[in-house]
C-alpha cells in the first residue's frame, strides 16, 4: 500500500538526523489529532492546523466498484456522481411534488426496462410506447429541480477543489471551505448523507457514458487497462472496470443506485477527516449535531472470494492505431500481508527517479524504452492485487525488448541482494516523503482517513515508518522470488497496426 | 433474507437515535445559517531584495517544516529559440540538470541528491527556464551548494542530450495516440497560427538539428543575474540567509541584457477544422479564439463572466450541456488570460460521436444566451461570491505568496496586483458581464476544432459551414535520423 506517511515519520527522521523540532514531535502531533466515532458509528477525525483561516476536509466511504453488484458494473461510481444532486432540501423548488414526480420516474422506467430486456416476445410499439411514458416522467420530474445547487452552495461560500473519486476500494469526498463556514460544511455534507435524491438520475448516466468514452474506448491505453485487468483477475471485483460496462451503464435504475447506497454509505463503513484552522472543542460538536441523522445500521458484508492462483500465463495482445507500449503483472497479497513494505522498497529500488533500477537499465544503459518502472497496488490495494511493470519503447524499438529487459531485472532481484545504498535510499525517501506530506490540509486530511479506514486507527501511519525500517536485503529476494513467477504473470501489450479496419477501437 | 434483517436493524436504531436526539441541539437548514466573519489573516509577505547586479530575490521563511525550497526562474524561453531548432529549450530544461556540471556527472548528482532525498531540478517554459531544489534543512549546504555549481558550471553532456533527443522523439511518435494531445496540440495551431512560438511543434527535424553547442550558448546568453529572480522558502533565519545570498551572488558581473521577441498575434481563421480520427466515439470540440492580456481593463469583467459561463460545478455550461442535456462529460471554458500575451480562448466539450453538431450547437446556444441576456442579480452575486469568498486560497500558504509576487516581478506587473483584485471584482456589473461576452466571445469569429470519427457525426459538419481538414499525419524523420533509428524507423504514422 503505498500511500504517503507522516507525523510519526517526522519524529523518527529528527531522531535519526538529530533536529530539533519541538512543534512536530510526536506528542503535539497526536495532540493536535482528535478522533471520536459517534454512537451511529461515523468516525470523525479532527486535526488543527491553524496556518491560514481554512479547512479541508476528506470522507473515505469504505465502498468502491469492487462492491459493484452483478450486472450493475459502474454503480458505485454513479452514486458518486448521484452526490452532488442534493437532497429535500438543496436543488428543488417543492421536494414534496418532486418526489411524487420521481417515483413515476421509477415505475416507468421499470415498466420500459422489463420490456426492453425481453430476450423472447418483445414489442417494438409497446416498448416505444413505455420509453416515452418514462421520457415524459423525466420531463415532468426536471420541472422542480434547481441544476446542481449542492456544488452553487459549496462555490458560492468559498468552497475550492471540489471533487469526489471512485476507485475498487472507496468512494471519496472532498473540498476546502474558510474556517468560518465550518456549520454550513456540516448541515450540507450531513444532509448530502443522510438524504439523498436521485434526481437526474438518466441523464447522469448519459455523463458517465460520456466518461467511460473518454476514459477507456476513444483511449488506447485506457482500452489496454480494462482488457489487462479482465484477464489477471478471474474472480475477485478488480477483473471488472470501475467506470462500469456500457450495457450495465445502459440499464441500472435509480432504484439500485438508492440500494448501493443504503447498503455500503452507512455512518459506520464511513470515516470523515477536518484539517485546517479548527478548534476541536468548538467544532466536534457542531460535527456531531449535525452528522447525528445519519442512520446507524451494522456494516456492509465483505467481499471474501478471493482471487485463487493464477498457475499460466496469461496474455492480452491488443493490435491498435497507437504506439506501442507493454505491461507485465504478478498477483500479489493485499495491503495487510506481512511484506506490504518490502513491495514497496521493490517499488522504490525499481522505479523512484533517475538513481532506479528500471530507469538506469532500460532508458539510460540499454537505451530502449522513454520509460520504465514497476509499481506495487495495481488496480487497488484492498484485496490481492498486482505488482506491474511497464516499458514505453523508444521509436524503433519493441514490446519484446521492454519484456526481456524487464524480465532480466526481475532475475536480478531474484538473484542478487539489492545494495546497502539502495536499501537506505529506500528509507531515507520514505521519511523525507513523510515530512513533504504533512504540508497541506487536502493530503492530511486524506492520509488520516484513509489509515483509520484501512487499519482502524490513524496511528498506524506511524507504526508504518518500523515496518519499514525493518525490511531486509533477504527480505526483497524472498518476496521477489516468492512473487515474480512464470506463472503468476499477465502479459498486456498494444502493437501497432495503422490500418482502421484491423484495428481495435471503442464500442457505441 | 439479509436485506430484510439489516432493514430490522435500521429501523430498531432509529428510535434509538431519536430518544438520544431529544434535547441535544437541532441541525439548521444550511439556508438558514449565519456565518461568523472570517478572522483578519494578513498572511506574511516575502522580503524583496535586489542585488547590485540586477538580481532579484524574496525572501520567505516558514518554520512549519524541516524543509528549504529555491525556485531561480530566468527570463528566456522556447518563444525565443529559432524555428529551425524548436525543442532546443525543451532539451536545454532536461539537459542543464541530467548533464551535470563540469566537475560531477548528472549521474553522480543523482546519487548524492537521491541519498538525501533531495531535489535538484530544472525546467523549461515558453519565456523563461527554471532552477529549483528542496531538501532537509539539514542537508541546505552542501545541495545548495551543488545548485550553485549547477547554476554557474553546468556541462550539458553529449550522452544526456541524445538520451534527452531520443525522449522527444518518442513523444513525437506518440502524439497523435490521445486525443487530448491531438486537441492540446491543434488547439494552439488555430488560435495563435501554426508558426507562433506560442504554437509550434517540435519535429523529428528541429530537433535533430540542435547541438550541444546551442545548450551552452542558450546557457551563456541568458543566465545571468540581471535575468533571475530568486525565491526562497522554508526554515531558515532570514537575516543569516540573506547574508550568505548577498555573499554568494553579489560577486556575478551583470550581463547583456536580453529580451523576448516581438510576436504579432492575429486572430484565428473562422470556420470548422476537422482531425479524423477512427478509433474513437467520442467527439472533441473546441471552439477557439485569442483572448486578453491580464493587464487589460476587462480582465475583472472577464473573470466574473468566465465564472458564469464555464467554470467550476455551478456555471450556465455545467448545468446546461452537462447536467440538463447530459451531452458531456467534460464541458468549460472561457476567456483565456496570460500576463505576457493574448490567452487562448476556448470553450471545449466531448461528446458522443453521434451528438458531435447537437453538441456544437449547444455550445453556441450558450453563447447566445450570455450575449442577449445579462446575468440577473442572484447569477451575478453567486459568481462574484465565488470569486471573493475563496479568494484566501491563493495565498494560504507561503509558498503560495512567495509564488504569486514572484509572477508579478517576473511579469512586471504591481506587486500589490492581487490587492486590488478583490475591490475590481466587486465593482463588476451585469452589464458590464454581457458587453465582455459581446466583445470576446464571438461566434462568427471562433475557431471551431473537432477531433472525432466523422463517419458515425450524428450531421455532416459541412451543415453548419465550411470544413477543412487538418492534416496531423507526423513528418518523417530527416535521412541522418532514420539511419540511427534503425531499419524500423519511428513506427506507424498517424
Amino acid at each position: 500500500m503505498k500511500l504517503r506517511f507522516t507525523a510519526l515519520a517526522t519524529l523518527v527522521l529528527l531522531a535519526v538526523m538529530t533536529l530539533p523540532l519541538a512543534a512536530q514531535d510526536l506528542a503535539s502531533f497526536e495532540k493536535r489529532v482528535t478522533v471520536k466515532t459517534l454512537p451511529n458509528g461515523l468516525t470523525v477525525l479532527i486535526l488543527r492546523r491553524p496556518e491560514a483561516p481554512v479547512f479541508s476536509f476528506f470522507t473515505l466511504v469504505d465502498a468502491g466498484s469492487a462492491q459493484d453488484p452483478l450486472s450493475q458494473t459502474g454503480l458505485a461510481h454513479m452514486m458518486e456522481h448521484m452526490a452532488f444532486k442534493g437532497t429535500p432540501d438543496i436543488g428543488t423548488t417543492n421536494y414534496a411534488e418532486e418526489k411524487i414526480a420521481l417515483a413515476k420516474v421509477e415505475q416507468t422506467y421499470a415498466a420500459y426496462e422489463a420490456e426492453r430486456v425481453k430476450r423472447v416476445g418483445r414489442d417494438p410499439q409497446k416498448l416505444e410506447q413505455l420509453k416515452k411514458e418514462w421520457q415524459d416522467a423525466i420531463a415532468a420530474a426536471d420541472k422542480f429541480v434547481i441544476k446542481n445547487q449542492f456544488g452553487e452552495i459549496v462555490e458560492s461560500h468559498g468552497g475550492v477543489g471540489m471533487n469526489a473519486g471512485t476507485s475498487y476500494d472507496d468512494t471519496s469526498y472532498m473540498y476546502s471551505m474558510p474556517s468560518n463556514m465550518i456549520e454550513l460544511w456540516a448541515a450540507i455534507e450531513s444532509d448530502r448523507f443522510a438524504n439523498p435524491v436521485m434526481r437526474e438520475f438518466y441523464k447522469e448516466r448519459n455523463v458517465v457514458m460520456e466518461e467511460r468514452r473518454m476514459r477507456t474506448d476513444s483511449n488506447p491505453t485506457g482500452r489496454l487497462i480494462e482488457q489487462f485487468l479482465g484477464t489477471a483477475f478471474a474472480a475477485n471485483p478488480y477483473h471488472r472496470p470501475t467506470v462500469g460496462y456500457a450495457s450495465d451503464l445502459q440499464s441500472f435504475s435509480a432504484t439500485d443506485a438508492l440500494e448501493f447506497f443504503h447498503r455500503y454509505y452507512e455512518s459506520s463503513n464511513m470515516v470523515i477527516a477536518l484539517v485546517g484552522d479548527l478548534d476541536p472543542a468548538q467544532v466536534m460538536p457542531i460535527v456531531e449535531k449535525y452528522f447525528a441523522q445519519l442512520p446507524a445500521k451494522p456494516k456492509p458484508e465483505e467481499v471474501t472470494t478471493v482471487e485463487p492462483p493464477q498457475n499460466s500465463v496469461r496474455e492480452v495482445k491488443m493490435r491498435d492505431q497507437a504506439q506501442p507500449i507493454y505491461v507485465e503483472g504478478y498477483h500479489r497479497p493485499s495491503y495487510l500481508d506481512p511484506d506490504d513494505a518490502v513491495y514497496d522498497a521493490i517499488t522504490d529500488i525499481m522505479s523512484n527517479g533517475r538513481t532506479s533500477r528500471m530507469f538506469r537499465s532500460l532508458v539510460r544503459d540499454q537505451k530502449i524504452a522513454a520509460a520504465a518502472a514497476g509499481f506495487s497496488g495495481f488496480p487497488g490495494t484492498k484485496y490481492a492485487h498486482l505488482f506491474a511493470f511497464y516499458g514505453v519503447p523508444l521509436p524503433g524499438h519493441t514490446n519484446q525488448e521492454m519484456q526481456k529487459a524487464i524480465q532480466e531485472q526481475i532475475a536480478k532481484l531474484k538473484s542478487q541482494d539489492v545494495t546497502d545504498d539502495e536499501l537506505q535510499m529506500f528509507k531515507t525517501r520514505t521519511k523525507a516523503d513523510l515530512i513533504r506530506g504533512l504540508a497541506s490540509n487536502e493530503g492530511l486530511a486524506q492520509q488520516l482517513a484513509i489509515y483509520q479506514t484501512r487499519y482502524g486507527d490513524w496511528r498506524e501511519l506511524f507504526r508504518y515508518l518500523d515496518k519499514v525500517d525493518k525490511v531486509t536485503k533477504t527480505d526483497i529476494r524472498r518476496v521477489a522470488n516468492k512473487a515474480f513467477q512464470d506463472n503468476n504473470r499477465t502479459i498486456g501489450s498494444i502493437e501497432t497496426v495503422m490500418d482502421p479496419a484491423a484495428a481495435g477501437r471503442g464500442t457505441n | 433474507m439479509r436485506t430484510q434483517k439489516s432493514l430490522f436493524v435500521q429501523i430498531l436504531f432509529s428510535f434509538v437515535l431519536l430518544a438520544a436526539g431529544l434535547g441535544t441541539a437541532q441541525p439548521i437548514p444550511w439556508n438558514k445559517l449565519t456565518f461568523p466573519p472570517l478572522p483578519a489573516f494578513h498572511p506574511q509577505q516575502p522580503t524583496r531584495i535586489q542585488l547590485a547586479n540586477g538580481m532579484v530575490i524574496f525572501l520567505q521563511p516558514d518554520h512549519e517544516l524541516p524543509l528549504i525550497s529555491v525556485t531561480a526562474r530566468i527570463r528566456g524561453g522556447s518563444i525565443s529559440e529559432p524555428a529551425s531548432k524548436v525543442g532546443l529549450v525543451g532539451l536545454y530544461g532536461e539537459v542543464w540538470r541530467t548533464g551535470g556540471s563540469k566537475t560531477k556527472t548528472g549521474d553522480q548528482m543523482d546519487d548524492f541528491l537521491e541519498a538525501r532525498a533531495a531535489k535538484v531540478e530544472t525546467g523549461d517554459g515558453s519565456d523563461s527556464t527554471t532552477i529549483s531544489l528542496n531538501c532537509l534543512k539539514a542537508d541546505f549546504e552542501p545541495v545548495f551548494d551543488m545548485y550553485l555549481d549547477l547554476l554557474r558550471n553546468p556541462e550539458f553532456r553529449g550522452d544526456k542530450l541524445e538520451l534527452a533527443k531520443q525522449q522527444m522523439y518518442t513523444g513525437i511518435a506518440r502524439r497523435n495516440d490521445e486525443v487530448s494531445s491531438i486537441v492540446g496540440r491543434v488547439s494552439a495551431d488555430l488560435a495563435y497560427g501554426k508558426d507562433n512560438p506560442y504554437a509550434r511543434d517540435e519535429e523529428y527535424a528541429t530537433v535533430f538539428a540542435v547541438q550541444r553547442e546551442d545548450l551552452l550558448s542558450w546557457h551563456q546568453q541568458y543566465v545571468y543575474p540581471n535575468n533571475i529572480i530568486l525565491g526562497i522558502s522554508g526554515d531558515f533565519d532570514p537575516t543569516t540567509m540573506e547574508a550568505k545570498l548577498r555573499q554568494t551572488f553579489d560577486s556575478w558581473p551583470k550581463g547583456p541584457p536580453t529580451k523576448d521577441p516581438d510576436i504579432k498575434f492575429t486572430p484565428p481563421k473562422p470556420g470548422y477544422y476537422l482531425v479524423q480520427k477512427t478509433d474513437v466515439n467520442q467527439s472533441t470540440v473546441s471552439m477557439l479564439d485569442l483572448g486578453i492580456l491580464r493587464n487589460n481593463p476587462d480582465y475583472f469583467a472577464v473573470s466574473v463572466m468566465n465564472e458564469i459561463f464555464g467554470g467550476g460545478f455551478s456555471s450556465r455550461l455545467f448545468n446546461n450541456v452537462r447536467s440538463a442535456k447530459g451531452l458531456a462529460y467534460s464541458v468549460g471554458g472561457g476567456v483565456g488570460t496570460s500576463f505576457s500575451h493574448p490567452g487562448m480562448t476556448n470553450i471545449e466539450m466531448q461528446t458522443k460521436s453521434d451528438t458531435t453538431v447537437v453538441g456544437i450547437q449547444a455550445l453556441y446556444e450558450e453563447i447566445d444566451k450570455m450575449q442577449q441576456r445579462a446575468p440577473d442579480v442572484d447569477e451575478l452575486k453567486r459568481a462574484k461570491d465565488q470569486i471573493l469568498n475563496s479568494f484566501i486560497f491563493r495565498f494560504d500558504s507561503p509558498g503560495k505568496v512567495l509564488r504569486e509576487k514572484m509572477a508579478y516581478e517576473f511579469y512586471h506587473y504591481p506587486l500589490d496586483f492581487l490587492e486590488h483584485y478583490r475591490s475590481e471584482i466587486d465593482k463588476v456589473t451585469a452589464d458590464q458581464v454581457t458587453q465582455v461576452a459581446r466583445k470576446y466571445i464571438q461566434k462568427e469569429k471562433l475557431s471551431v476544432l473537432v477531433v472525432g470519427n466523422d463517419a458515425e457525426f450524428d450531421k455532416p459538419l459541412s451543415g453548419l459551414g465550411p470544413v477543412t481538414k487538418v492534416d496531423i499525419s507526423i513528418p518523417p524523420p530527416p535521412k541522418a535520423l532514420m539511419e540511427q533509428m534503425g531499419q524500423q524507423g519511428p513506427g506507424g504514422q498517424n
